[in-house]
């Protein structure tokens, strides 16, 4: 009996994000914000609760957050990083302090606390590398010269991440502040041993991954990135950093192979990350922060457009180029929501679930329209210039 | 002619340079095989307004024709800088003796002293052919060697 309504809800759900993913292609936006809506209608508080699948839904929004990281680490390799990093540091900063200022002042200002302050500044700083991915493929950015600019950024935002992570974990951990710096000192260590492990040895972890059998080759990068991943954990550095760090080590061929196998998977369990949260967050809290939601996003809108204008013009990009810069960083979605989840699971506040899904729905959403409605403006204006 | 390279980190590189005209042309290579020929709007420099997806069989045949006038021409540039040198380029008609033969059969270095250094076919460059290279009718031979022997490679190759 138990599995019978299990499978009903798990299938229910499932056909319906189907259902709703089929609905946001043919709009064209990216399917995550409808995913957390999905997940807002069937959690506590929503139109039709699910009590079965929890725990079901839970682990699969674990894996969904490991296989995420996995394959964006998958989709850089060790040399590509480093060169990235040392061509665009400054704008990386730049971005970083912009864009992480709103969430951390907005905690500060609500009377949230440092630790709430720390887990906003992640939800407002990091661009969805997934959805501003497909704005680029999507409107033919690809080739355009700002570009590599938008995808550094990326780039660096990633690598960040892998250390700010580690840092969100110690600081939700409530660990003290000795055990917190050796919980970072670690992280930080692990980061810099995987890359030279990386960019020396990448070929020998490569020569033990692949295998011309596409069976083998999914279950040894899956088995690799979990054991990094649960070693990771075991260590306070998150299990996330410890999966995305497993992708960058893979490169060369062998990346793309595993990409190709672990995308179906991906997009599964990620879908289920994207429900999961939703499924945590009472929709009744949402509308009270509403507003701040929208200002939040506004003002994080601006200050993306900022960062892209300054990068952009410090790789020689016209006004019209620096704009698009801007408009493709604006997306927020999967980190963003990563974060909150930490957060949230540790209890942060009450608030900082509802809030972090209300801003994620409206950037996710808005961002790839944006590029979109723009666009024609931006080509006009150049022309007349 | 500067050809800038960029790393597009995640996707793979692009190469792009302006034409003198002011044009600029660039070329995605994406990690997949994929090659985006890109044309730069020229109220907008930076803004791709033209992109075109190719797959490497079409990526080859636009490869070919835009290089197999400028190897012969490149020939011809480096042959004028050794003196007594030629390149010479005719076709094969079809009423010649040795259209659909093996080239070697013409024996035409033995016999001039000048080389076979291609072939031309529908806008194929067949670079250093093979004795047993099959001649046909319509290809163009383009032959190196002194002004006397290149001429009377033409001969040969025309029906003597």
């Amino acid at each position: 009996m138990h599995t019978a309504i299990l499978f009903l809800e798990l299938g229910a759900v499932l056909l319906g994000l189907g259902i709703l993913g089929a609905l946001a292609l043919k709009v064209g936006i990216s399917p995550i914000p409808l995913y957390l809506i999905a997940g807002l209608a069937f959690g506590t508080g929503g139109i039709l609760p699910l009590a079965t699948s929890e725990e079901f839904t839970s682990v699969g929004a674990e894996l969904g957050v490991i296989l995420l990281l996995l394959t964006l680490g998958l989709e850089y390799n060790a040399s590509e990083l480093v060169t990235s990093l040392k061509g665009n540091a400054r704008a990386g900063v730049v971005d970083l302090v912009l864009n992480a200022a709103p969430g951390a002042i907005t905690a500060l200002l609500l009377g949230w606390g440092p630790v709430a302050a720390i887990a906003m500044a992640g939800v407002t700083y990091a661009t969805s590398s997934g959805i501003t991915a497909k704005v680029l493929s999507d409107l033919g950015w690809i080739g355009n010269r700002e570009t590599p600019v938008v995808l550094s950024l990326l780039v660096f935002e990633d690598l960040t991440m892998a250390v700010y992570l580690p840092i969100l974990t110690a600081v939700l951990a409530g660990l003290s502040f000795a055990s917190g710096a050796i919980a970072v000192a670690i992280a930080l260590g692990t980061v810099s041993v995987v890359l030279l492990v990386a960019l020396r040895y990448g070929r020998f972890i490569e020569a033990f991954v692949s295998s011309p059998n596409s069976e083998v080759l999914l279950l040894k990068v899956i088995g690799l990135a979990l054991l990094v991943a649960g070693v990771a954990q075991q260590l306070q550095v998150s299990a996330a950093v410890g999966a995305f760090l497993v992708g960058i080590a893979l490169s060369g061929e062998l990346a793309e192979d595993a990409q190709e196998l672990l995308t179906p998977i991906r997009d599964l369990f990620a879908a289920v990350f994207f429900v999961f949260f939703g499924l945590q967050t009472d929709p009744t809290k949402i509308l009270p922060v509403a507003g701040l939601a929208v200002l939040l996003a506004v003002i994080s809108m601006i200050t993306k457009l900022l960062t892209g204008a300054y990068a952009a013009r410090r790789a020689g990009i016209a006004k019209a180029g620096q704009a698009r810069a801007g408009i493709a960083l604006i997306p927020r979605g999967e980190f963003n929501i990563v974060i909150a989840g930490l957060a949230v699971a540790a209890g942060v506040h009450p608030d900082l679930g509802p809030l972090a899904a209300a801003y994620v729905l409206i950037l996710a959403a808005f961002g790839p329209l944006a590029a979109r409605v723009v666009q024609p403006f931006i080509t006009a204006i150049a022309k007349r210039a | 002619m500067e050809v800038e390279q960029t790393a597009l980190p995640g996707i793979g590189l692009r190469h792009e340079f302006t034409t003198r005209s002011g044009r600029r042309i660039g070329i995605v290579s994406h990690r997949t095989g994929r090659r985006d020929l890109v044309l730069y709007d020229p109220d907008d420099p930076d803004r791709a307004c033209e992109t075109i997806k190719l797959n490497d069989e079409e990526a080859d045949a636009l490869a070919e024709l835009l290089g197999a006038p400028r190897i012969v021409q490149r020939l011809n540039a480096l042959h004028s800088e050794v003196e007594g040198l030629v390149s010479l380029q005719f076709p094969i008609t079809p009423g010649s003796p040795y259209a659909g033969r093996p080239m070697g059969d013409a024996r035409v270095r033995t016999r001039t002293g000048a080389s076979i250094v291609a072939v031309v076919r529908e806008g194929q460059v067949f670079a250093s052919p093979a004795p047993d290279f099959g001649l046909l009718g319509n290809d163009v031979v383009v032959v190196v060697g002194s002004p006397e022997s290149t001429s009377a490679v033409s001969d040969i190759l025309s029906g003597g």
